[in-house]
């Protein structure tokens, strides 16, 4: 397909925008962690950009997104900030979590971008969860889970799709399939060449596969399953191939990937994929290298008020636990 | 109103009044529709309600409790049955991990009401996999709430609290108690969770007790005001919150504990509530704490063994009398 049928220049210009940030924001929390600003870790998911981003350009706003530990761009893709993100992972009390939640658990919740979880998998049967609630309330919203193929192997996986499926739930579970677990590869630990979608059959329900790195088709096929999902036929899963930009997690050189692996995907980058379908459109190219410099300018300006915003109050560690915001065990 | 009903119906019924009372209200759990549940403490609840609000599931615990989780983020209140309190191991990642944690690491933006029930202890020779007491397990989770009623009405009562309460609660129902008659509960019976009871009083010890433990201390104190030892019995109906207000006021009138436990003594919520008491409440003692609780082994089969494991009348009257004698 050489031409985008559902997406205006102008749509596709600002999908692309949202990815240029989102990029420049994972490069920002690469270089703050490397000078120390950023503790514990990071798991960027720079290369990923066109999945959250053209996945939320097919969603509802008041539908419901969980992801995992690596899960910037879901957040930022779900009307996150990179001012609040940032903030949250140098700790600040200005951060999208009070700094309570760290890089791995970045949530927004008043976009219904229910949080960010690092135990592999755990996720998914909350997302199932989320949609049989809509069902229940009759609303039309629908549940996403964005997870790696790592968690594949995991049973919750198994056991969400299960439930999904006899229940008819409205939702959708999108595979980031970047070809690593942490540093194994899933091709080594799976004995299916497609370790999402290639499952899907055995749980009765469709399993599709798409180009991760093209926000355009990223978006169309997001579309067609969501619609089928409000519709009432139930979910359906969708495996996005693509790739990581940096290591795993940390600062983590990534000397287990082949260089002629690397090579090949970084040429196929979803920033660079976008600007050849926007050329085709016949956006100039000026127009895109705007869009460019507004989200270098937006970067910036977000860095430096992280960098300058407040430490949490100490008291905030004893608050938030229950629901009237305090902690207490005993009466 | 009938004059007695079981524990096992109150539990029935205490869903019930919960769902009539807000269509928020859905249950969801293995065999717990038509059937009525394992243990029938849903019976009645697929006839009334419906498939729209009673849903089986598959034998997915996993599913279960992270599905009820999602559901109580986005605008339900369900309550979700894990048939035996030893399954609870295979979801405990919801229990432990997400659950409890989610509200705290998002800063305070999601909530979690729900209600995860389960049929806990030992008593009817069902085998290590199915009789342990795991309220414990439970309790050294920061972020659940922990209920364990002894009675029929308390179990209306705290489970009105729980399903109400817009924090998780871990709701425990003692299998050695499900045929155990006691008075109804009251139209609109709530019992707020985290108030302990004093259901016998005494000014020579006191005696703290849990769920199936609570009768075991009541017969023994009973056995104890023969040879004129009187015990003040505390049931303490829920962990977390814990009521340490009441077993501290106990304690100043009769300044002696003995605490009564189903759970193993290694980690059992005894040791918490003991070091409260060493910490604030030393003064009001006129002799060394003691604890009656489970050896530190799996749940043995036969009669013979589990007695010999899990505290006993026999085992709570000899500690109270050795103590008294301090
Ligand atoms: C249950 C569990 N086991 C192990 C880990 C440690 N761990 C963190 S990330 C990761 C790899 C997951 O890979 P994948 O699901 O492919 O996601 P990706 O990191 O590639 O996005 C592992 C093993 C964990 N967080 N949770």
């Amino acid at each position: 397909m050489t031409h985008a049928p559902h997406l205006e220049a102008s749509q596709l210009l600002a999908l692309y925008e949202q990815m240029a940030v989102i990029r420049r924001t994972e490069k920002a929390a690469h270089d703050l962690f490397m000078s120390g600003l950023v503790k514990g870790t990071t798991h960027l998911a720079a290369g990923h950009e066109a999945i959250a981003v053209g996945a939320s350009a097919a969603l509802r706003d008041d539908d419901y997104v969980f992801a995992t530990y690596r899960g910037h761009h879901h957040a930022l893709a779900r009307g996150a900030t990179p001012e609040e993100c940032l903030a949250e992972l140098m700790s600040r009390a200005t951060g999208l979590c009070g700094a309570k939640g760290g890089s791995m658990h970045l949530t927004k919740a008043s976009r219904n971008m229910l949080g960010s979880y690092a135990i592999v998998g755990a996720h998914l049967p909350m997302a199932v969860g989320a949609a049989w609630s809509a069902r229940l309330r009759g609303t039309e919203q629908i549940a996403v889970a964005f997870f790696g193929d790592g968690a594949t192997n995991i049973g919750a996986f198994h056991e969400a799709l299960n439930l999904a499926a006899v229940w008819k739930l409205p939702v959708l579970f999108v595979c980031e399939n970047n070809l690593y677990m942490e540093y194994t590869p899933i091709a080594d630990v799976t004995a299916v060449a497609n370790p999402a979608a290639d499952r899907a059959p055995a749980y009765g329900i469709p399993g599709e596969i798409v180009d991760g790195n093209d926000v355009v088709a990223v978006q169309e096929a997001v579309t067609r399953l969501a619609g089928r999902a409000r519709a009432g036929d139930g979910p359906s899963l969708l495996e996005a191939q693509t790739y990581r930009h940096f290591g795993h997690s940390r600062a983590d050189p990534a000397t287990y990937r082949p260089a002629e692996e690397v090579e090949r995907w970084l040429k196929h980058d979803p920033l660079d994929v976008a600007r050849g379908r926007l050329a085709e459109l016949g956006v100039p190219a000026e127009t895109v290298t705007e869009a460019d410099e507004r989200a270098t300018g937006l970067v910036q300006k977000a860095v430096e008020a992280a960098k300058n915003a407040p430490a949490p109050d100490p008291r905030e560690a004893l608050t938030d636990v229950w629901a009237d915001g305090g902690a207490a065990w005993r009466t | 109103m009938a004059d007695v009903i079981t524990y096992r119906q109150a539990v029935a019924e205490g869903i019930a009044r919960e769902m009539r009372r807000d269509p928020a209200v859905v249950c969801l759990g293995e065999d717990i529709g038509a059937a009525g549940g394992v243990f029938k403490t849903t019976a009645g609840l697929y006839e009334e309600f419906g498939s729209g609000r009673v849903w089986d599931t598959p034998i997915s615990e996993q599913a279960i409790v992270g599905a009820a989780m999602g559901a109580a983020m986005t605008g339900m209140r369900p309550v979700a049955e894990i048939m035996f309190s030893d399954f609870l191991a295979c979801c405990w990642d919801y229990l432990a991990n997400e659950i409890p944690k989610v509200r705290y690491m998002t800063g305070g933006q999601v909530t979690v009401p729900l209600v995860v029930r389960t049929a806990n202890g030992g008593g009817l020779g069902f085998g290590a996999q199915h009789s342990q007491a795991t309220e414990n397990w439970a309790l050294t989770v920061p972020g659940l709430k922990i209920a364990a009623p002894a009675t029929p009405a308390d179990v209306i009562g705290m489970m009105a609290a729980a399903i109400r309460s817009d924090d998780p609660v871990v709701f425990f129902e003692h299998k050695g108690l499900l045929a155990a008659k006691g008075a109804p509960a009251p139209p609109d019976h709530v019992v707020e969770l985290g108030r302990a009871a004093v259901v016998r009083e005494g000014a020579d010890v006191t005696l703290v007790a849990l769920a199936s433990m609570v009768p075991v201390a009541l017969t023994a104190a009973e056995r104890l005001a023969e040879e004129g030892i009187e015990a003040e019995v505390i049931d303490l109906r829920c962990l977390v919150p814990l009521d340490t207000r009441t077993v501290l006021d106990s304690l100043a009138r009769t300044s002696r504990l003995v605490t009564v436990e189903e759970n193993p003594y290694q980690g059992g919520w005894g040791g918490t509530l003991v070091s409260v008491v060493a910490d604030e409440g030393f003064g009001l003692l006129d002799a060394p704490v003691r604890r009656v609780a489970a050896e530190c082994v799996p749940l043995p089969f036969a009669d013979a063994l589990e007695e010999q494991v899990i505290p006993t009348v026999d085992k709570v009257v000899t500690k109270v009398r050795d103590l008294t004698a301090y």
